[in-house]
């Protein structure tokens, strides 16, 4: 089944709270998908520097050498700090090839996302228990995305776990199942994605970093996979400076939007959405079927 | 809306934010014919005032979420808000109106009753309906009335595409364009049957049908192109009959 949520802030008057009206959304899309949960965020940052987070399931990594290796890589300061199993690595050093390297050399971690902007976790288990183990409450910024998932196409694990991002600070979350994943995958491995999953979603995330580092915009890049994903999907994306939402022609998984003058937010019910201020006024409506949307920070 | 909510009237009142969803949907199934009750806060809960089997007035303030009067046999659930999935769900009887939105498959399998939407509906509107009559006050979304069997749609704006896709006999009543017929579907002439049903209906639907005259819309229908057999099967059968019996007058015939 899969709950996904997504809050878009298109005004400062709720960024300070990002986090918090994130972790409500979601609590309310646990019954959708109680096996695993995760979210990413998107802050201002800072320019040029790099985040990247990184997740080491099931083994200890110890963090401090792997920065110092980074630092030699990339012939520039690394710094790390630890968040449970996590690590957020940053530099002002090329995130592309800190991300490569980690995913090459360091065993038992995943890398979940690089970006300027964006922050990455996911849990196995109750989604409450994700939502306040890394401290979602607290998060402040522009945009989050959040997921619930009933696992379909891969096994019930950390890195099978929502969102999903392999490009620069664009990530994807999923409910839905892609039936032309692997084929896709390894077109995508040819042209530059390398992938630390089996699952059908990552290789969604893969091709729209595939298309926007090819220079297309985000409206672009979804146009594409109308007609290069062939499945079940509702997406919500999260680019840089922006949000978006995609649903396939059919549009059998569900999805309500929510706008007022100050956010913008998605959910798969709109019980997720109920509880924002000033949900009562909002505009309501159910996302067309093959119809992009999308909101900028720059509009 | 002609609820009997009358001042004083309410004889129940549900806080969804204090009291479980179980407790109102078991006081709505003990009630007696003549009751009203009022529902306030359900934040888009699932399954509101599901399964009613009295003759009763259930209004509900604020959005629902999935299947909202769902299995409705008797009596009248008026929603002031909009509502997700599966709104009326196989209604027997009985009225269900919203003032706002739906999402998809509103009044999907209905028997009968009314269902009344004021805003929007969106995807398969009216899917597998058994002769529920759906009042839409704006748009339907695409592969509304998807194998319709009986009853009427009506749509006061426009349809989106796939209207009607292998639809049996139920009929279709659209005010504004539709992008797209789905297979099987086809336009029909309306005559003053038709438009005395239409008429009926937006009367019914009132005010979500108010200012609208059913000589604005078209009718659709199914072309019956995609029934299990085909008429040529049918003539078939009654040629192999026909020679069955000639065949056998003429033994009848050669014995006398």
């Amino acid at each position: 089944m899969c709950g996904i949520v997504g809050l878009f802030c298109k005004t400062e008057t709720h960024r300070h709270e990002l986090g918090r009206l994130t972790a409500v959304m979601l609590r309310e899309m646990r019954d959708r998908g109680p096996d695993s949960a995760g979210f990413a965020s998107y802050d201002a940052g800072t320019p040029d520097r790099t985040r990247i987070t990184v997740l080491a399931e099931g083994v200890t990594v110890d963090w401090g050498p792997v920065a110092a290796a980074l630092e030699g890589l990339l012939a520039a300061e690394v710094t790390v700090r630890a968040v449970h199993d996590h690590a957020v690595f940053a530099t002002d050093g090329d995130g592309r090839a800190a991300r490569q390297w980690i995913i090459d050399n360091v065993a038992g971690a995943t890398v979940l996302s690089y970006g300027a902007q964006i922050e990455l976790y996911k849990a196995v288990g109750d989604p409450d228990l994700a939502a306040e183990r890394y401290d979602l409450a607290s998060r402040t910024g522009t945009h989050a995305l959040a997921h619930t998932r009933m696992a379909t196409e891969s096994a019930v694990t950390t890195n099978g776990s929502h969102p999903f991002a392999t490009g620069a600070d664009t990530c994807l979350v999923h409910n839905g199942s892609l039936s032309n994943h692997n084929r896709l995958r390894r077109f995508l491995e040819g042209h530059g994605e390398s992938f630390q999953t089996e699952n059908d979603s990552e290789v969604a995330a893969g091709y729209l970093a595939w298309r926007l580092r090819s220079g297309d915009t985000i409206s672009d890049a979804l146009e594409g996979a109308l007609s290069d994903l062939d499945g079940f999907y509702t997406f919500a994306i999260g680019v840089a400076d922006g949000f978006a939402i995609l649903r396939d022609p059919i549009a059998c998984k569900p999805a309500v939007v929510a706008e007022t003058d100050d956010w913008v937010a998605m959910s798969s019910e709109y019980r997720a959405i109920a509880r924002l201020p000033g949900a009562a006024d909002a505009e309501v409506w159910e996302p067309e079927p093959a119809r992009i949307y999308t909101w900028s920070l720059a509009a | 809306m002609r609820l009997h909510l009358e001042p004083g009237g309410v004889t129940g009142r549900f806080d969804l934010s204090a009291v479980s969803r179980r407790e109102l949907n078991q006081a709505l199934h003990d009630a007696s014919a003549g009751e009203s009750f009022e529902v306030v806060n359900p934040r888009g809960a699932h399954a509101v005032a599901c399964g009613i089997t009295a003759d009763i007035d259930v209004v509900v303030r604020g959005s629902v979420g999935y299947y909202c009067a769902g299995m409705h046999q008797r009596g009248r659930v008026l929603v002031e808000g909009n509502a997700s999935t599966g709104l009326a769900e196989n209604i027997m009887s009985g009225e269900v109106r919203i003032t706002g939105n739906a999402t998809m498959s509103a009044g999907a399998t209905g028997c009968g009753g009314l269902v009344v939407v004021g805003g929007n509906a969106g995807a398969r509107c009216g899917i597998s309906m058994k002769g529920v009559d759906i009042v839409v006050g704006g748009d339907v979304g695409h592969m509304s009335a998807f194998m319709a069997q009986a009853g009427n749609l009506v749509v006061c704006g426009d349809a989106a595409a796939d209207l009607g896709d292998s639809i049996y006999e139920a009929q279709i009543f659209v005010r504004g364009d539709v992008e797209s017929l789905g297979a099987d579907c086809i336009e029909k002439e309306m005559r003053p049957a038709h438009t005395e049903t239409l008429s009926r209906l937006l009367a019914a639907a009132s005010p979500a049908g108010d200012g609208v005259d059913a000589s604005e819309f078209r009718r659709y229908g199914s072309a019956r192109r995609l029934y299990n057999f085909t008429i040529d099967d049918v003539d078939a059968a009654a040629r192999q009959a026909r020679e069955r019996s000639e065949g056998e007058r003429d033994a009848r015939e050669a014995a006398r």
